[in-house]
């Protein structure tokens, strides 16, 4: 007979396949649809940079920047993003180059627990690629979906703003 | 590992230098693993199942459509549970009040809303999260009271016990307060209510167990204290102490949250060993509001002073809410005659226990809630005298601690005011209330004054020369954002003379040298005094170790006729004589020399002082007149705090603190529906805390205060006292904006329209 339930067990049976670049690098497995890119990247690829501070859109440690934009990837199950450029808080520096804004956050002392560090940078820099925020308190509004319980806030922005004047000047 | 060399250093010494974070590269490059980021093979997923009711019995517990999902391994509940530790004292951690410690799936009893009842095991994280909705429980319920302000007339004593001991009980009474405030010419008085706090730190409580089998255990666990949680884990599932091993190399976050072992540990550790398995248990945000918190405290102040400003008299009393079980209790009334010696005094600290759990240490507990009601009791007095509120500070600046009748091992609190005042140009306010603005908003300024116990517990410290002629330190205590690592290898580099990059200090781990939880601001005191007493043992071992040499030049040395710089042990009176730490290892046919050492705070020299950290903190506020809109503009926190061994991090605890005052003073509540005994916003989007558009010009200040007493640091700790002064300070602000005293927190703009 089929019931709800035996349809619903049949249903969790389901995988796809899944593939995207992650930090430049092709990456394919098989996955469940209501997998989430975060649990994706952290339990399933062991890319565990990416943080889960809420789960539901709250905080923004998940932050990833994906095709460029900068999306909560806890907000996003890892099936919607087949075919997609990924990079994560393990594909900011280059070769063991620190990218500006990381180096920033540590001479500013940007952050105290570090965890909600890796969504804060790669939000930044998805905002500065935006090209939206220009003075400090435009970073703030625009940065403020990136909640941080230290305090490490005024530090934060000041490494951001470094970072961001080094670019316009260039 | 990060460039050290970036860093320019400028010689000695490191201590008092403002080095950036050594795990700064790891924490910007997604390197830095937490507890649940340790991806060990065979992993089983736990999801914790709440209870949906206050107070009562679970009749049955249907776990059947949950175990039918594929991938469910199994569900634990009390009825099915293994036998656990019987006497309920083997529950209590080190950070245990007076009480009966709550006992996960002890029987079918339900004590407070959210209590885990049960855990449901899978192969999958989301399988388990799945599944869980599937457990269909059944409960009788019983009456319950959760709300405090409707309970207020059944406030006792709290209970003694050995966890008190860090938090003595109200100072005894002084002349008589009564007579005192009625005939004192000017008064103050006030009701201060604040409400549940969480301390949503931003990662989440995980715990990944691992099974190594024969009852052994390997534990990343989200703590502040790797030893506390080792205990814990061995009394209740009757573990060696030596089997279970519990590592914490970052801790995303705690401010008190970690200070006792949480609901994850228990239950991950319950299903690792009956299954066999690694498991990995992570409560989710809604349920890191399921266990302590900072309870809600009513207070009430009366405060009264002559004609010239003198205070005569202090009354500060607080009621504050506990569990059924235990009797957790802060230092909430202390505070006000250490730092104001007034001849009569009363003060009373009182408990209402509910249907809650047991509240918890959160950043500066009790301090952040008592200053509020003194300072602001304060601020209302010298509106009432019309003297300035920093000259009323000064009137009444207490050059000893009279509510113990001892002097200060330092205070210079004092430079606080002055500097505070002079940086944020304090002279600049007029002094009516609302009369300063800017276009159609109201300017306001405010001070207030922080205070926060200098203490000191004891630890140990490993030290070892390696093979290389390197330094290695470690402890099992945690860096939960503080920048412990940073600032113990600061001290062991100077204490050793090397440079940063030849001193590894390694922490977090219950295997290594005893330390206690880390909280109170009492680490850099304990365990940089163990890292310091490790070094010097370590000195005496490397001279005794040279005067066996053959020929040796220090035959005749003492150990106060040496130094230590340079990589190197020199002898003072002839600084070419001199055995670098290579050539002592080579001579030590190549083996490492350690020392492993306690470092105790020294108690008949200290009992004759008070010691304490001080603070004043300076706010302005603008307040949009029409819509009540409050905003903190900026804001300067002067801070005495002994010696600062890094300048950098330091701050940084200031500015959180800061920051933890305006979310303290304007955002952050948990609000209770009385009517169903629960927490109603237990996320972070309706759980407020600043974001960065809140948040704007923070300054911090740290004062000169040599202290000689206090520890061989001389060091104060700097964890708390940003919290302490600046949530009245914003208060106060907000009153000399717009002539409206609003004593309950968080203030928000409807109570000014």
């Amino acid at each position: 007979m089929h019931t709800y339930e035996s349809g619903l067990k049949e249903e969790m049976q389901h995988q796809s396949e899944l593939s995207m670049t992650i930090n430049g690098v092709p990456k394919s497995r098989t996955v469940k649809p209501w997998v989430s890119l975060l649990d994706y990247l952290r339990e399933y690829l062991d890319l565990t940079g990416t943080k889960k501070g809420c789960d539901h859109g709250q905080c923004g440690a998940c932050t990833v920047i994906c095709d460029g934009k900068r999306i909560l990837s806890c907000l996003t199950l890892a099936v919607m993003k087949e075919g997609s450029e990924i990079t994560t808080i393990e594909g900011i520096a280059k070769d063991g180059e620190l990218h500006p804004l990381q180096q920033a956050f540590i001479d500013h002392d940007a952050f105290q627990c570090g965890y909600c560090t890796p969504g804060q940078i790669c939000s930044a820099i998805g905002m500065i690629a935006e090209g939206k925020a220009k003075t400090r308190s435009e970073v703030k509004e625009l940065m403020s979906g990136n909640l941080c319980r230290c305090g490490a806030n005024t530090n934060i922005i000041d490494a951001i703003m470094d970072v961001q004047k080094g670019a316009g000047n260039e | 590992m990060p460039p050290m060399e970036q860093q320019k250093l400028s010689g000695r010494p490191l201590v008092g230098q403002a080095i950036s974070r050594l795990e700064g590269y790891e924490k910007v490059t997604g390197a830095a693993r937490y507890s649940g980021e340790f991806n060990v093979k065979d992993l089983l997923y736990g999801y914790v199942i709440n209870s949906t009711i206050t107070k009562g019995k679970i009749i049955s517990i249907d776990t059947s459509k949950a175990e039918a999902i594929p991938g469910v391994i199994t569900v634990f509940h009390h009825g099915n549970r293994p036998s656990l530790a019987w006497f309920s004292m083997q529950y209590a951690d080190m950070d245990a009040p007076p009480g009966t410690p709550f006992r996960p799936l002890q029987n079918g009893e339900v004590k407070y809303n959210g209590q885990p009842i049960a855990l449901l095991v899978a192969d999958s994280f989301e399988t388990a999260r799945y599944a869980a909705t599937l457990v269909k429980v059944v409960y009788t319920t019983e009456e319950f009271q959760t709300d405090l302000i409707g309970n207020m007339a059944k406030a006792r004593a709290p209970k003694g016990g050995l966890a008190t001991f860090l938090k003595p009980p109200p100072p005894k009474p002084f002349g008589d307060f009564e007579k005192a405030f009625e005939a004192a010419p000017f008064k103050a008085t006030g009701k201060f209510i604040h409400g549940t706090e969480h301390h949503n730190p931003m990662e989440l409580f995980t715990t990944t167990t691992v099974y190594n089998g024969k009852g052994k255990l390997t534990i990343y666990d989200k703590t502040q204290g790797t030893v506390n949680c080792q205990l814990y884990v061995a009394n209740v599932f009757g573990l060696h102490f030596k089997d279970v091993r519990v590592i914490s190399p970052y801790v995303g976050g705690a401010f008190g949250s970690g200070l006792r072992p949480q609901h994850q540990l228990f239950f991950s550790v319950m299903a690792a060993l009956e299954l066999k398995r690694n498991v990995r248990v992570t409560l989710d945000r809604h349920q890191m509001f399921t266990f302590g918190h900072r309870p809600p405290t009513v207070q009430f102040t009366r405060f009264g002073a002559t004609v010239d400003g003198k205070v005569t008299a202090l009354n500060h009393e607080a009621i504050a809410e506990t569990s059924r079980f235990e009797d957790y209790t802060e230092v909430v009334v202390n505070w006000a005659h250490m730092l104001y010696p007034a001849q009569n005094t009363l003060f009373k600290y009182n408990l209402v226990p509910l249907d809650v759990f047991s509240p918890l240490d959160m950043r500066a507990p009790g301090g952040s809630t008592g200053l509020h009601a003194i300072e602001s009791t304060m601020d209302e007095l010298a509106y009432q005298l019309k003297i300035d509120p920093l000259e009323l500070r000064l009137i009444n600046y207490a050059e000893r601690d009279e509510s113990t009748d001892r002097p200060y091992s330092s205070k210079e609190l004092r430079k606080c005011y002055l500097q505070g005042a002079e940086q944020f140009g304090w002279n600049k306010r007029s002094p009516e209330p609302r009369s300063m603005r800017n276009g159609h908003k109201l300017v306001g300024y405010g001070m207030a004054t922080g205070i926060w116990e200098a203490m000191q517990l004891p630890a140990r410290a490993a030290a070892s020369i390696t093979t290389e002629g390197k330094l290695k330190v470690n402890s099992a205590v945690t860096d939960i954002g503080t920048g412990t690592l940073t600032v113990m290898s600061q001290i062991a580099a100077d204490e050793m003379g090397l440079p940063l990059e030849d001193v590894s200090f390694t922490y977090g781990d219950s295997k290594m040298a005893f330390a206690p939880i880390q909280g109170g601001s009492f680490t850099i005191s304990s365990v940089g005094s163990a890292v310091k007493a490790a070094c010097n043992a370590l000195k005496k071992k490397i001279l005794k170790k040279a005067k066996t040499m053959d020929n040796s030049p220090f035959k005749s040395h003492k150990i106060d006729e040496v130094v230590f710089a340079d990589r190197k042990m020199i002898s003072i009176a002839n600084p070419s004589v001199f055995i670098s730490y290579s050539d002592i290892i080579a001579a030590n046919d190549h083996k490492v020399i350690k020392s492993v050492n306690f470092a105790m705070p020294k108690a008949l020299k200290l009992k004759k002082y008070s010691r304490a950290a001080h603070s004043a903190s300076f706010v302005e506020v603008e307040v949009d007149e029409e819509l009540g809109t409050i905003n903190v503009t900026r804001a300067v926190t002067a801070v005495a705090a002994g010696k600062i061994i890094n300048p950098k991090t330091a701050k940084s605890q200031i500015l959180g603190g800061m920051v933890w005052s305006i979310s303290k003073a304007l955002r952050e509540e948990t609000i209770s529906d009385h009517r169903f005994g629960k927490y109603m916003n237990m996320n972070i989007a309706e759980y407020h805390i600043p974001v960065h558009a809140d948040i704007h010009d923070l300054d911090v200040i740290f004062v000169e205060e040599q202290d000689d007493i206090v520890n061989e640091l001389g060091t104060k700790g700097v964890g708390e006292i940003g919290l302490a002064a600046m949530p009245s300070a914003i208060a106060n602000a907000i009153y000399h904006a717009t002539g409206k005293r609003i004593n309950q927190f968080p203030i928000h703009f409807d109570q000014l329209l």
